[in-house]
C-alpha cells in the first residue's frame, strides 16, 4: 500500500460566496479503503463529486493515477468507478439491460456474474422502478465495478439497505480491496466507517478536522473506555464500591459501569474488589470509545 | 458500436414501453388521424386532398415535439444524466439517440397513415410516394431535432409544456395541417413561414403531388427544414446541461433561437 492513486492538495470549492471545501489535503493508496466522513453540508458530497469530474474544483490539485479529472474526463471513465448519493437510471431500463448498457460504455463484456453476486439475479429482467431502494443500490454498485476501475468512490453505499444487503456490500468492498482497488467511502454510518476504513478523514465545514486510522483518531480523544461488569451477588451495587482511576460510574440494570482512562488498573481494581467481596464475576465486558463518540466529540469541539 | 446499438435498442424500447411515450408516438396521433379521416373528410370533403400529408406531419409532430421534450427534462432532473456521464456515456449520444429513436417511431406511425389514408378513408394519393418518405423522413429529423432542443432549454416541464405548444398549437391552425396555407390570409401565410409543418406541407404538395401553385417554393422549404434540423441538433448538443443541480452552461438558453435563422431567410428570399 505505498503507491499513491489519489492525491487531493489543497482542494477548494466554492458555490457562489459559500465556501463548501476549504483547502484540503490527502492521498489514497493503491489498494486503501479512505472513509469520508462528516455531517450534512461538510464537503464530502463536494470532494468526491469533483474527483468524478461531475464538478470543476475551484482550486488545489486533484489526481487519480495521473489524470485530472477536470480536464480529462474521457481518461477518467474507466479508470473510476462511482455510486452516486444522488442518481438515477431510467425507470424502465432492466436490470440486466443496465448492465450490457453500462459495460458497452466501458468496452466491457456484460457482468451478469455481478447482477447474481448482489442477489439481482431474479430481477434480471425488472425494471429499475421496480426495485426496492436497497436492490437500486446494490444495482448501482454492480454497475460502478462491473468495468474493474483501479479506483472505486461511493457516496452513502449503503444508506437505505437491509442488514443481509450491508454485509454483502461490505463483503464486496472488502474483496476489490484485496484485488488492489483503491476506495473512497463517503458514509454517515460510523460504525461502516470504523469497521472498513484503513483510514478516515473527518471533514467538517469543508476543512480536515481529525485524519488517521480509525484506533489513531478514537486514541486522541477524551473519551473513556467503558467497563461493564455483573456479579452474582451483586456486591458493586450494594456497597458503594470506590474504584480507583474512573472518571464517574452508573448503573445500568444488573450491571455496574465504570468509565476510565485507564482501563487495564480499573480491571484489575474491579476484580479484587469482587474476589475480597466474596462474589463471584458473571460477565465483563471492556469498550473502547467507538470512532462514533470521537467524531459527536470532534464536533462539538470544532462547532464551539 | 456496440455501445451505440445497446443505446439505440433501450431508447428505441422505452418509446413503447413508456405509457406516456407510447401514447404520444401511437396512441394519441394515430387515434385524431382515425377520428379525422372518419368525420372530417365526411364535413369537409376537400380535405381528403391533404388527408394523407397532413396526417403524416401530424403522427410525426405529435412524436417528437409533444413528446421527446419532457422526458429529457426529467431524465436530467432525476439525474440519470449525471450516471450516464459517470459511465462514459457522451453528450452526443444522449441527444442523437433520442432523436434517431423518436423519429423512427413518428415515421413507423407515418408510415400506417401513408398505407392505409387512401384505401381506408380516401384520401388522395401523391404522384411520386419518394418523395413522400424522403420528406417525411426530414421532416421527423427536423422536428425531434427541435424536441430535443426544446428538453435542453428548458428548466423544467412547465417550460416544456409552454414552447411545445408554442410550434404545435400555430402547427396545428396555421401550418398546413388542418387547411391548406394557400386558403390563408398573406399576412398569416408570412406568420405560417416560421413554422417546420408549413415548409414540411409545402415541400410534399410541390415535390410528392406536383402541385405547381405551392405558397412556398417546395424545394427552398425542404432545404429550410434541413437546416433548421441541423441548427437545432447543433444547438441542443452545445447548450446540453448534465446535471439539474450544476447550473453551468457553455451558452444561453436564447441561443437556441438561432433555429429560426432559416425560416427568417426563407420569408425573405
Amino acid at each position: 500500500m505505498n503507491e499513491t492513486v489519489i492525491q487531493v492538495r489543497d482542494f477548494r470549492k466554492t458555490y457562489g460566496e459559500t465556501v463548501a471545501v476549504d483547502g484540503i489535503s490527502f492521498t489514497v493508496q493503491r489498494g486503501e479503503i479512505f472513509g469520508l466522513l462528516g455531517p450534512n453540508g461538510a464537503g464530502k458530497t463536494s470532494t468526491l463529486e469533483c474527483l468524478e469530474g461531475l464538478r470543476r474544483a475551484d482550486g488545489g490539485v486533484l489526481d487519480i493515477l495521473g489524470v485530472d479529472p477536470t480536464r480529462q474526463a474521457r481518461k477518467l471513465r474507466n479508470l473510476i468507478g462511482v455510486q452516486l448519493q444522488t442518481s438515477g437510471l431510467p425507470a424502465n431500463m432492466q436490470v440486466n439491460e443496465a448492465i450490457r448498457f453500462f459495460c458497452a460504455y466501458h468496452g466491457v463484456a456484460p457482468r451478469y456474474d455481478l447482477v447474481d453476486r448482489l442477489g439481482l439475479k431474479e430481477k434480471g429482467r425488472c425494471q429499475y422502478g421496480q426495485l426496492s431502494t436497497g436492490q437500486q443500490r446494490r444495482l448501482a454498485l454492480a454497475l460502478a465495478v462491473a468495468h474493474k476501475p483501479p479506483v472505486v468512490l461511493l457516496d452513502e453505499p449503503t444508506a437505505g439497505l437491509d442488514v443481509e444487503s450491508r454485509a454483502e456490500l461490505h463483503a464486496l468492498v472488502q474483496e476489490l480491496k484485496a484485488t488492489g482497488t483503491s476506495i473512497i467511502l463517503a458514509t454517515h454510518d460510523m460504525a461502516e466507517a470504523e469497521k472498513m476504513s484503513d483510514r478516515v478523514a473527518i471533514l467538517l465545514r469543508g476543512k480536515i478536522a481529525a485524519m488517521g486510522t480509525p484506533r489513531e483518531i478514537t486514541a486522541t480523544g477524551a473519551s473513556f473506555t467503558k467497563v461493564s461488569v455483573r456479579t452474582e451477588k451483586s456486591v458493586l451495587h450494594q456497597n458503594g464500591a470506590s474504584i480507583p482511576g474512573v472518571s464517574r460510574h452508573l448503573l445500568d440494570e444488573d450491571y455496574a459501569v465504570y468509565f476510565s482512562a485507564a482501563p487495564g488498573p480499573t480491571v484489575t481494581a474491579v476484580l479484587q474488589y469482587i474476589g475480597t467481596h466474596g462474589d463471584t464475576l458473571i460477565d465483563l465486558r471492556v469498550e473502547r470509545p467507538s470512532l462514533e463518540e470521537r467524531f459527536l466529540e470532534i464536533t462539538t469541539e470544532v462547532l464551539k | 458500436m456496440t455501445a451505440f446499438l445497446q443505446h439505440f435498442t433501450f431508447e428505441f424500447k422505452t418509446g413503447l414501453r413508456n405509457t406516456t411515450l407510447l401514447f404520444m408516438n401511437y396512441l394519441f396521433p394515430l387515434g385524431f388521424y382515425v377520428i379525422m379521416g372518419l368525420v372530417m373528410t365526411q364535413v369537409n370533403p376537400i380535405f381528403t386532398d391533404t388527408l394523407l400529408p397532413a396526417m403524416v406531419i401530424f403522427v410525426i409532430l405529435s412524436s417528437t415535439i409533444l413528446g421527446l421534450p419532457s422526458p429529457l427534462v426529467e431524465a436530467r432532473e432525476a439525474g440519470i444524466y449525471r450516471s450516464f456521464k459517470i459511465n462514459g456515456v457522451p453528450a452526443i449520444s444522449i441527444i442523437a439517440i433520442p432523436v434517431l429513436t423518436t423519429a423512427f417511431h413518428a415515421l413507423i406511425a407515418a408510415t400506417i397513415v401513408a398505407l392505409t389514408a387512401v384505401p381506408l378513408f380516401g384520401g388522395v394519393a401523391p404522384v411520386r410516394w419518394l418523395p413522400v418518405a424522403g420528406i417525411a423522413v426530414l421532416a421527423a429529423l427536423t422536428c425531434s431535432a427541435t424536441g430535443a432542443l426544446i428538453g435542453v432549454v428548458s428548466a423544467n416541464n412547465r417550460v416544456t409544456t409552454l414552447l411545445a405548444q408554442l410550434i404545435f398549437l400555430p402547427s396545428m391552425l396555421i401550418g398546413g395541417i388542418m387547411m391548406p396555407l394557400s386558403i390563408l390570409p398573406k399576412s398569416v401565410r408570412t406568420f405560417a413561414g416560421l413554422l417546420p409543418t408549413a415548409h414540411a406541407m409545402q415541400a410534399l404538395e410541390g415535390l410528392a403531388y406536383g402541385k405547381f401553385n405551392t405558397v412556398f417554393d417546395p424545394t427552398l422549404s425542404a432545404l429550410i427544414l434541413l437546416t433548421s434540423g441541423l441548427l437545432a441538433f447543433g444547438m441542443a448538443i452545445y447548450l446540453f446541461n448534465w446535471d439539474s443541480r450544476n447550473q453551468t452552461r457553455r451558452g444561453h438558453p436564447l441561443m437556441a433561437l438561432v433555429v429560426l435563422i432559416p425560416y427568417l431567410v426563407g420569408m425573405l428570399l
